[in-house]
């Protein structure tokens, strides 16, 4: 009989707590992640990396939402905000913002709104 | 595992690719998700988000976590726009009163559907007051439900004290072409919004 192990996947707080090494929320440039933020994986993954480092790599090869990501990995968007802030600051994420309307300086996009306006006339 | 895309840099799709975001609001049980549910071009997905709180008790007991854990969930779906646009529907939490929690929820939307169900207009108030207290531009969607009486356009525009700008369009939510016609009429009133500030300026 084998002795007891260490849960290899513990769920909830506690496998948050490890997945981010204890720290509750993003800083530097994935501070301003929105749920609409398209990831986009820069580099391919390396051996070693923590395993959800590897599936946001993976899963990312094409675009992604933030949010997307959250639901295929079963993931909160806090917590995926700080592995996604590790990915950001090594270089092997890119993050696109959402276009919002109002572009600060730049005015109302109306070529944008013709834009989606067109493709859900298609639908 | 196959990663030969990174061999190839000039990946046109991903390199192009880009996002919008509009939000589906509204009170409880208006159709919020049903709605998102029809037009999304993905089987509805959600996200979870844990929030914190600090315990507003005060007598709480010594030695018992003083903050307590609260998962606000969120249904979401996208439609593809086009090659490189995609267009993602979120609808928002069913308890209104973690939206202020939510960061950036209505931050960089293009603009919010708020779904009415006739026959509890008070449901969708605190929604309405939440577009305009963050200024978020909005199109008012009536769900017709099978028992919803017919109540002229502009009674319930009184009811809901709604400017005469905003558009208030009846739907389906269940139906994809009604739910697509609404957020069409989002866009269009997205469009003159924009060409009355080109306007203005």
């Amino acid at each position: 009989m084998s002795a007891p192990r260490r849960p290899t996947d513990p769920s909830g707080l506690e496998r948050y707590y490890v997945l981010t090494g204890g720290r509750s929320g993003p800083g530097g440039s994935a501070s301003s992640l929105d749920v609409a933020t398209l990831i986009v994986s820069l580099t391919a993954p390396v051996p070693g990396m923590q395993h959800e480092h590897e599936e946001i790599l993976r899963r990312c090869r094409d675009p992604l939402a933030v949010a997307e990501l959250g639901a295929h990995l079963g993931l909160p968007f806090n917590i995926l905000a700080v592995l996604l802030a590790d990915l950001l600051e090594a270089g092997r994420v890119e993050a696109r913002d959402p276009i919002p309307a109002h572009d600060a300086g730049r005015g109302p996009d109306l070529a944008l709104l013709e834009e989606v306006l067109s493709g859900l006339q298609r639908l | 595992m196959d990663f030969k895309g990174f061999d190839h840099p000039g990946r046109q799709a991903a390199g192009a690719a880009r996002s919008v975001k509009v939000m589906i609001a509204g009170g409880f049980g208006t159709g919020k998700t049903t709605m998102v549910r029809s037009v999304s071009d993905i089987k509805p997905l959600t996200t979870e988000e844990t929030l914190t709180q600090a315990s507003a008790d005060d007598d709480h007991l010594i030695g018992v976590a003083d903050k307590t854990e609260t998962t606000v969930s969120l249904d979401f779906g996208k439609i593809g726009i086009n090659e490189e646009l995609v267009l993602y529907l979120f609808g928002t939490p069913g308890q209104e009163r973690f939206w202020f929690l939510w960061n950036g929820l209505f931050k960089g939307a293009l603009g919010a559907v708020v779904l009415v169900d006739t026959r509890r207009l008070a449901s969708s108030f605190r929604a309405i007051e939440e577009m305009e207290r963050q200024n978020v531009p909005f199109v008012i969607a009536l769900n017709v439900f099978p028992d919803s009486q017919q109540h002229p356009i502009e009674e319930i525009r009184d009811a809901l004290d709604i400017s005469p700008h905003t558009p208030i369009v009846a739907c389906d939510a269940r139906d994809r072409a009604s739910s697509r016609d609404v957020l069409i009429a989002l866009i269009r009133h997205l469009k003159e919004r924009s060409a009355v500030a080109l306007e203005s300026r």
